[in-house]
Order: C-alpha cells, then sequence, then structure tokens
C-alpha cells in the first residue's frame, strides 16, 4: 500500500476535482462572493451604477424610514404568519384524513398537489380574476340578490394581504400535506395500536404522540415555508401589482424596484442584506439543531 | 381460553381483547359510517377549493366577451368558442408588440431545454464525485452550496448582473441558461449525491478493479443504473425553470421574455379594454406545460419535490 501511494495530495482525484469545478465555482463565487458583495455595496451609496463611496449605516438608516420598506415588512410579517399556521395545519389535517386508508386517495393527493406544479403567475392571475370585484365571487353573490355583499380584498388596501394569502394556500398546502404524508406513514404501525389499546382517542394520538414523534419534518417544513415567505415576489407582481397604492408590497418587490426601476441600487442592496438577516435568524437556529446536534450525540 | 371466551360475551372487554389479538382479517366497515361522511365530505369540499380556479380558468376561456360580462365566472360557457386561445396564442399584445404568447412560449422552450441539460449534467457529475471520489474539502464547499440555496436570490441579483455583463451575457437567453444551471445545482447535486450514495458500495469497488475510471464508472455503470432519478430531477427542473419569473425580467432583454414575464405583462398591461377570456386561455397555455408534466409523471412528480423539499 505504501509504495501505491501517490507522492502529492492534490493531483489525488484529479477527475473528481475537475468535475467538482463548476460547484466550486458557484459556492464560492455566486453564493459567497456575490453575498459579501452585496453587503458590503449595501453601505456605498449606488445609485444607478455601484460605486466605492461609503456612507455607513445611510442606506439602512434610509431604508427603515421609507414607508413602502414599512409596509412591505408588515405585510411579509402577517403574510408569513398566516401563510405558516394555514399552510401547516390545513396541511396536516389534509394528511391525517388521506392517511385514513381511504379510497381515491391518489385522486385527492392528485387534486391537492396540482397548484404546486403552477407558477405563482398562473397562480396570481386566476385568483385575481376570481376575486375580480366585478364579475368575480362578489359579483356572483350579488347577482343572487345580496346586494350589500363586499369582498373585494384586491382593491381594499386594509386587508389586499389577505388576498394575496388566499392564493399563496392554494398553491403551496399541496406540498405541506405530502411532507406532512410522508412523515405519517414514517409512524410505526404498532404506536396506534398502543394507542387503541390504551383508549387514547385518535385527537390525543395524534396530538401529543404522532405530532411530537414527527418534530423532524415539522421543522424541516418550517424551515421550507420559511424560506420560501421571504421570496414572495412573483405572486404580487400578478395578482395585485403591489397595489392598491403600496398597500400589497413586499420587500423583495421593494429591492426589485430599487435595483431596476428605480436605479437607487443602494436601497436595493440594504433591503436585500436584511432579507438575508431574517433568513438567518430562521437557518442559523435551524442548522444548529440539525447539524449541531448530531456531532454530539 | 375459556377467560377469552368470558369476555367475548361482554362487548366492551371483548374489543380490547380483540385489539390485543391484532386484526384477524378485513375489519368490516359501513360505507356510509358517520366517520367516513366526515373524511369524505371534508376532502370533497376542500377538493372543490382546490379545482375551483382551474375550472374557472377553462370555462372563462371558453366563453366570448359578452357572455363574459353579463354572466357568472362560475356558469359554465352556453356558447363555446376557440377563439379567445387563438388570439391569446397569436394576436395578443404587450405593449406595441401584438404577436401573442406564441413568442414567450418559444422562449421559454429554448431556455428551460439546454437548462435542464445543462444543469442535469453538471449536478449528476457533481453529485457522483461527491458520492464516490471524496476529496478533501468537497464537504465545506457542499455545504456552502446548501446553504446558497436558502439565501434570498434578491441578494445575488445584481452580483450576478455584474458577471454576466463581463462575460457578454446579460440580457440573452445564455445568460439565464447559466443562472439557471447555477441556482438548480443545490438541490440537484443534493439529490444526485444522495441517490448515488445509496446505490451499493460494491459496485463501484469491482469496477475499479476491472480498471474502470472515473467517467468510465459514471458513463457505463452510474448512468444506466440511475434513470428514475434523471427523471425526478428532469421533473423538477422542467417545472421550476418553466415557472420562473424573477431571473427571467432581471436577466433578459425584453425580446427573450420567458412565457411568464410574456403572460403577466400581457394579462396585466393597462393598455386597452381588458379582454378576461383571452387572459384566461394566457393564463391557461402558460400552466399547461408544468400541469402536463404533473399529470403525466404522476407519483414521480411526489418523489422529485419530496427531493426537492429536504434539500439541507
Amino acid at each position: 500500500m505504501e509504495e501505491a501511494r501517490r507522492p502529492n495530495q492534490l493531483f489525488r482525484n484529479l477527475n473528481a476535482k475537475f468535475a467538482a469545478i463548476p460547484m466550486v465555482l458557484t459556492a464560492l463565487v455566486v453564493f459567497v462572493g456575490g453575498t459579501i458583495w452585496t453587503i458590503v455595496y449595501s453601505f456605498t451609496d449606488s445609485r444607478l451604477l455601484p460605486r466605492e463611496n461609503f456612507v455607513g449605516l445611510a442606506q439602512y438608516e434610509r431604508l427603515w424610514s421609507s414607508s413602502k420598506w414599512l409596509i412591505s415588512i408588515q405585510n411579509l410579517f402577517i403574510y408569513g404568519v398566516c401563510l405558516l399556521i394555514f399552510s401547516l395545519v390545513i396541511g396536516f389535517i389534509l394528511a391525517a384524513l388521506l392517511d385514513q386508508k381511504i379510497r381515491f386517495e391518489n385522486t385527492f393527493r392528485t387534486i391537492f398537489l396540482y397548484p404546486f406544479a403552477l407558477s405563482f403567475i398562473v397562480t396570481g392571475l386566476v385568483w385575481q380574476w376570481i376575486l375580480n370585484p366585478q364579475f368575480g365571487i362578489e359579483g356572483v353573490v350579488r347577482s343572487w340578490g345580496w346586494t350589500s355583499f363586499s369582498f373585494d380584498p384586491l382593491y381594499n388596501a386594509d386587508i389586499v394581504i389577505y388576498g394575496i394569502l388566499i392564493a399563496a394556500v392554494w398553491q403551496s398546502t399541496g406540498l405541506i400535506m405530502c411532507l406532512m404524508l410522508a412523515g405519517l406513514r414514517g409512524i410505526d404501525e404498532d404506536i396506534w395500536k398502543a394507542a387503541r389499546v390504551d383508549g387514547i382517542p385518535m385527537w390525543k394520538t395524534y396530538l401529543f404522540i404522532v405530532i411530537p414523534m414527527m418534530r423532524p419534518v415539522f421543522i424541516t417544513t418550517l424551515v421550507i415555508i420559511a424560506s420560501g415567505i421571504v421570496r414572495v415576489y412573483d405572486l404580487v407582481v400578478a395578482q395585485t401589482g403591489g397595489g392598491p397604492g403600496i398597500a400589497s408590497e413586499v420587500p423583495a418587490k421593494y429591492v426589485y424596484d430599487a435595483m431596476f426601476l428605480s436605479q437607487n441600487l443602494g436601497q436595493g442592496f440594504a433591503g436585500s442584506t436584511m432579507m438575508l438577516l431574517s433568513v438567518l435568524i430562521v437557518l442559523i437556529p435551524w442548522a444548529y439543531l440539525e447539524f449541531g446536534g448530531k456531532k454530539r450525540g | 381460553m375459556a377467560e377469552l371466551t368470558l369476555n367475548y360475551a361482554q362487548g366492551d372487554a371483548a374489543t380490547r381483547a380483540d385489539a390485543l389479538a391484532g386484526p384477524a382479517g378485513p375489519k368490516p366497515r359501513r360505507a356510509l359510517s358517520r366517520r367516513n361522511i366526515f373524511i369524505y365530505g371534508t376532502l370533497i369540499v376542500v377538493s372543490m377549493y382546490y379545482l375551483l380556479p382551474l375550472y374557472v380558468m377553462i370555462v372563462t376561456s371558453l366563453k366570448g366577451m359578452p357572455e363574459i360580462r353579463m354572466g357568472n365566472i362560475f356558469s359554465p360557457p352556453v356558447e363555446i368558442t376557440f377563439e379567445p386561445w387563438v388570439k391569446a396564442w397569436a394576436q395578443a399584445c404587450t405593449g406595441l408588440n401584438c404577436e401573442g404568447l406564441s413568442r414567450g412560449f418559444w422562449n421559454s422552450v429554448r431556455i428551460t431545454v439546454p437548462s435542464v441539460v445543462l444543469s442535469i449534467a453538471i449536478a449528476s457529475i457533481n453529485g457522483y464525485a461527491l458520492a464516490n471520489w471524496r476529496f478533501k474539502g468537497a464537504d465545506i464547499f457542499f455545504t456552502i452550496l446548501i446553504f446558497g440555496a436558502f439565501i434570498p436570490y434578491q441578494v445575488m441579483l445584481y452580483p450576478i448582473v455584474i458577471l454576466l455583463r463581463e462575460m457578454g451575457l446579460y440580457g440573452g437567453l445564455y445568460g439565464l441558461i447559466l443562472v439557471h444551471s447555477i441556482f438548480g445545482m443545490p438541490i440537484l447535486t443534493l439529490l444526485f449525491r444522495n441517490y448515488f450514495t445509496s446505490l451499493p458500495e460494491e459496485l463501484f469497488k469491482a469496477a475499479r478493479v476491472d480498471g474502470a475510471g472515473f467517467w468510465g464508472i459514471y458513463f457505463k455503470i452510474m448512468l444506466p443504473m440511475s434513470l428514475p432519478i434523471f427523471v425526478v430531477a428532469i421533473i423538477l427542473q422542467v417545472t421550476g425553470i418553466w415557472n420562473d419569473f424573477l431571473f427571467g425580467v432581471v436577466y433578459t432583454r425584453p425580446d427573450y421574455y420567458p412565457m411568464t414575464v410574456q403572460l403577466n405583462n400581457i394579462v396585466n398591461s393597462v393598455q386597452g379594454v381588458k379582454e378576461y377570456n383571452v387572459n384566461m386561455a394566457a393564463t391557461l397555455l402558460t400552466g399547461l406545460v408544468p400541469l402536463v408534466v404533473y399529470f403525466v409523471s404522476g407519483k414521480l412528480f411526489v418523489r422529485g419535490i419530496a427531493a426537492g423539499a429536504v434539500k439541507g
């Protein structure tokens, strides 16, 4: 064995290293390099083009005093909390129902999951049409004789974010249901038998035995939903375009508008850095739990 | 035994004894028990919420404008017309340009096909190298790559604009193809790495003993054995890239806009009279490719998203 060893470590597995070049470039140049670049330039007063005139935290001060950004953050918060709750609860209930050894399970699963195959643009546009006050749900209910009926979330600044939420729940619960179903199928059949023998009602078994056992599934799902929430952009663009006024702006749209429409790169960089920060707040504890725990155990 | 027979007479205890003994044969169940009504009732009501938008899209796209103005969006068309579809495909306007969605469709095809091929080629070789030819430092890059999947795209948008501009690819199709390959890499690499790791190691060792090298093993052994995972990757990438909006709008010129961007521009254009039937036909056309992929692939799609979901 000693003789077979190559003299230089650098040339071991040369082909594998060659094959890994795209990964290394992507990881270092785009992910690490790009992120650092954006963070650094968020401290400059770049406008149409990036330039190295550092102004400290001025961009962040401007960001947090801009009403558009504050509304974006508020919207993201409402949207995020509601989407998390709704998609987890609905997704879990649907998965639990599908797990009752029912007939047509595949049909129901296909129906619940198909919106996930559609883009946010398609989702946004079709819900824009259904929620159209003149011809959509509001119009139909009024034509039945209830003339004072009002349901126009997309044209009412106070509730517009809930209109977007309806579409988002429609698009994404199927995925959550699938993940939960996989988690439920992973639960040992004997647990159910034991619970039944002990006479524990089904809802209690779910709440106190099965859900705690599915903790890893819930955590993964939570991370997936959370990273999707911060990115929400296409849906808003398609459904409301940020309107009425600026009532349905979200951070991702603020960043895009600042960078590519209003030639205000510094604001875009500052905004995207804040988005990164919010993801890290979710990601770091999760990574610590997931990977930090394993090393100890 | 005697005790058991005794218990059998006392209803409640009997079920317990049965449960302990385990089910012997299928449990007789009434089709219309309260439990079943509740389960199926809930599922059917929820199904209606999920199916409603698809139904409304189809129905609206087959109506004429007068019928839409008069009637109810949920009612089926009285007079079926395919004119909105033709119009959406060939004549719908974005600003001054009235070529219809067909241009966006072909752009999307020209973006999706090379992106899928390129990203899968890179990621499968990469995953194979990570699974079977481990080298020092590989794990560090892989971890960075996976973490990169969670970074909001907005953070990397502008640095990539600069990179593409330097390479002379900004605004065209090739730049966008490159971007899709880059952002497909984390999840696809993970997918392939996990799959190749799950293959029996003896196979790899035997091939090594027989003198096969890095590429030989990849093409002659790994590739033929991993068709299912390639199909999963294709499904994942086709739907993902076809549905992309952000990268399309940032990295291409209007001539090369993918279908989603063009669709949004058509429907949300402020000029002219709103033609809801044409809009819905256009929306349906754009959703058709991923829908067909979804309905044809069935279980593999579920596997794909499950794989896509456990990124990290």
